[in-house]
């Protein structure tokens, strides 16, 4: 009897948890499917906003630009981040610990200093743009790709490498055929993690990004301040639905792994 | 001559500033299986690096059937590696593993499929080949380590501690199951041990190693009956070591007691160390050897006694098959064939083995 009350109320507070977090969301999706501009009163079921969204080439223009970003970004932070586990994890433990904290700190720095210092540095050498926004979300990218991969280093058995080397293979082939493929899941949730922080980042990209370019957060923002369009929440839903997505690929391969490394124990 | 493959010249290796190697000279023969045993630190493993190609000695030359290989990278060498912790490639199976050689070299399909065949036969793991290698134990991961080594037909064979990993009865298994494969393919074995029961089992020859230095090179026999220093005494199975003076041609004065034994060509009154085996003292009744005793510990070791004896000031190891009661009043006595003597340590090299010891 105490056990189920005590099952019933953990569940309950789970439930409860659940709610806080996603009712707003919820809320959010609906209203993007009512026929009425009102923010209250439900009108019947549309696909209005999403149609308007789609025929909106400002719209689509900032989409663009965001899937750009989000992939170019999360594509070379893959490289110099993978790069950069490597190094790391064959450094001696002082420098490794010192090399954690320099790159742990502008994951926990507060977006708005980064902004503004990114926007800052960039100006020195460049006129703001594509360019000084990607820049900029490729370095606070790296650290979550380093972050992934770090750990499937430690993991690995380095000697592999050099029993590929034995068995006839030059250094670049033995780090390709043998080094790489063990890293391939940390890299993989690395890559994500940095699409979707690219995707979801609004401050750095609103101070680095200069005049005409614009993705899909800070088009929103400006918007915004003309009054909010049903639209928007339409292309919220998107936005959500995308990530929420990326989100579900990466940590699936991530626990899918461990699910294997288990069956072999 | 002509039966030499490897001729190791003068290597010299630091780490840190700490010596690893020193000037360190060593031929290996044709189809010899040579063990290189010390303890951890010895050298012994960095030297295996050095023939294996992934470290390079600060000085002296490898040469291999007569050329010089000492700056040829790894994957050049005729010579393959069966590392400590197996080293498969974790994301092929195990067809693909012991292939991955071949199909570097870019041989025919037909080929390698007939090689990865027999390799599987020769390790005694048959029907194995879609199996993936994280499925397997430990001791067939090791047997898959050096199928795929072995496939690529090398000249000669380094063996890291491969069996280091296994418990005693598999690696017992494993140590004739690769004296069998040495046998059957008839390569060159290089072998790395700090297990001394493994080197006498299956070597041609054992090269003690120590502080960057060959302590002493034989067969398992001569260096198991006459160790040349201390370290190998001492490193070789268990021993009495004591302090002695030589008083004349077979005669050896320990703890004040003259003791005959065999050996010859030592000067008056020398200093020197006597080395006895623990299984060659006899205990016997008070009175009936050179020395009498108390016995002080006593250990059951499955098929023998281990039994502490205090004469005077030092306590000697014996082992026997039958008990001694512990507190009783026993002799010692012993063959004088069974006596080691050795000369004391004069280098500093020899001096640092002393204080091993």
């Amino acid at each position: 009897m105490v056990d189920k009350l005590t099952d019933f109320i953990s569940r309950f507070y789970v439930a409860i948890i659940a709610v806080f977090l996603y009712a707003p969301i919820a809320v959010l999706i609906v209203l993007s499917f009512n026929k009425s501009r009102s923010r209250v009163v439900w009108e019947g079921f549309t696909l209005d906003w999403y149609i308007s969204l789609i025929h909106n080439r400002q719209i689509q223009s900032a989409l663009m630009t965001t899937l750009a970003l989000a992939f170019l970004s999360a594509f070379i932070s893959l490289i110099i981040g993978t790069a950069a586990a490597l190094g790391i994890s064959s450094m001696k433990r002082r420098s490794h610990r010192t090399m954690m904290v320099l790159t742990n700190i502008p994951m926990l720095n507060a977006d708005i200093v980064t902004g503004i210092a990114l926007m800052l540095w960039m100006i020195q050498f460049m006129p703001l743009g594509f360019n000084s926004v990607l820049l900029s979300h490729i370095t606070f990218n790296i650290p979550y790709v380093i972050l992934a991969v770090l750990p499937k280093v430690k993991m690995m058995n380095l000697s592999i490498y050099n029993a590929g080397r034995d068995l006839g293979a030059g250094p670049l082939r033995a780090f390709f055929m043998l080094i790489l493929p063990q890293l391939k899941d940390g890299m993989l949730s690395g890559f994500f993690m940095a699409f979707t922080m690219s995707m979801d980042d609004f401050v750095i990209t609103y101070f680095t990004k200069g005049a005409g370019v614009n993705t899909l957060s800070t088009m929103i923002y400006g918007e915004i301040r003309k009054g909010i369009k049903p639209e928007m929440y339409a292309l919220s839903t998107i936005i959500f639905t995308v990530v929420f997505g990326v989100l579900l690929v990466a940590n699936g391969n991530t626990i899918g792994t461990k699910e294997r490394k288990r069956g072999y124990e | 001559m002509g039966n030499i493959i490897l001729e190791l010249r003068g290597i010299s290796k630091s780490f840190d500033g700490k010596k690893i190697l020193d000037d360190l000279t060593l031929d290996i023969e044709k189809n010899e299986f040579v063990t290189l045993l010390g303890p951890s630190g010895c050298g012994k493993s960095t030297l295996l690096r050095i023939i294996g190609g992934f470290v390079k000695p600060d000085s002296g030359q490898v040469f291999f059937e007569g050329q010089d290989i000492t700056l040829l990278p790894p994957e050049k060498r005729q010579v393959h590696t069966v590392f400590q912790k197996y080293s498969l490639f974790p994301h092929m199976n195990v067809s693909d593993n012991i292939a991955f050689g071949l199909k570097l070299k870019k041989k025919p399909k037909e080929y390698i499929n007939e090689k990865v065949r027999y390799a599987l036969h020769l390790v005694n793991m048959d029907g194995y080949g879609d199996r993936m290698t994280t499925s397997l134990s430990g001791g067939q991961q090791q047997r898959i380590a050096i199928a795929r080594a072995i496939v690529n037909e090398p000249k000669m064979l380094l063996l890291d501690e491969p069996l280091g990993a296994l418990d005693l009865k598999l690696r017992h298994e494993m140590q004739r199951e690769l004296m069998r494969i040495k046998h059957e393919v008839g390569i060159t074995f290089v072998y790395v041990t700090h297990d001394q029961e493994e080197a006498l089992t299956m070597s041609d020859r054992i090269v003690v190693m120590n502080q960057g230095i060959i302590q002493q090179m034989g067969t398992s026999k001569s260096i198991y009956d006459e160790p040349q220093n201390a370290f190998v005494a001492d490193f070789i199975g268990d021993s009495n070591i004591i302090n002695g003076i030589m008083l004349k041609d077979r005669l050896v004065l320990i703890q004040g007691i003259e003791v005959e034994c065999v050996d010859e060509g030592f000067d008056a009154n020398e200093p020197v160390d006597v080395v006895i085996r623990p299984e060659d003292l006899i205990i016997g009744t008070k009175g009936s050897g050179f020395t009498n005793g108390i016995v002080t510990n006593l250990i059951y070791k499955g098929a023998y006694y281990d039994i502490s004896v205090t004469a005077g000031t030092h306590e000697w190891s014996v082992q026997s098959n039958v008990p001694a009661a512990v507190n009783s009043e026993v002799s010692l006595s012993i063959d004088p064939e069974n006596i080691q003597i050795m000369r004391k340590p004069k280098s500093s090299d020899e001096e640092v083995i002393d204080k091993l010891g």
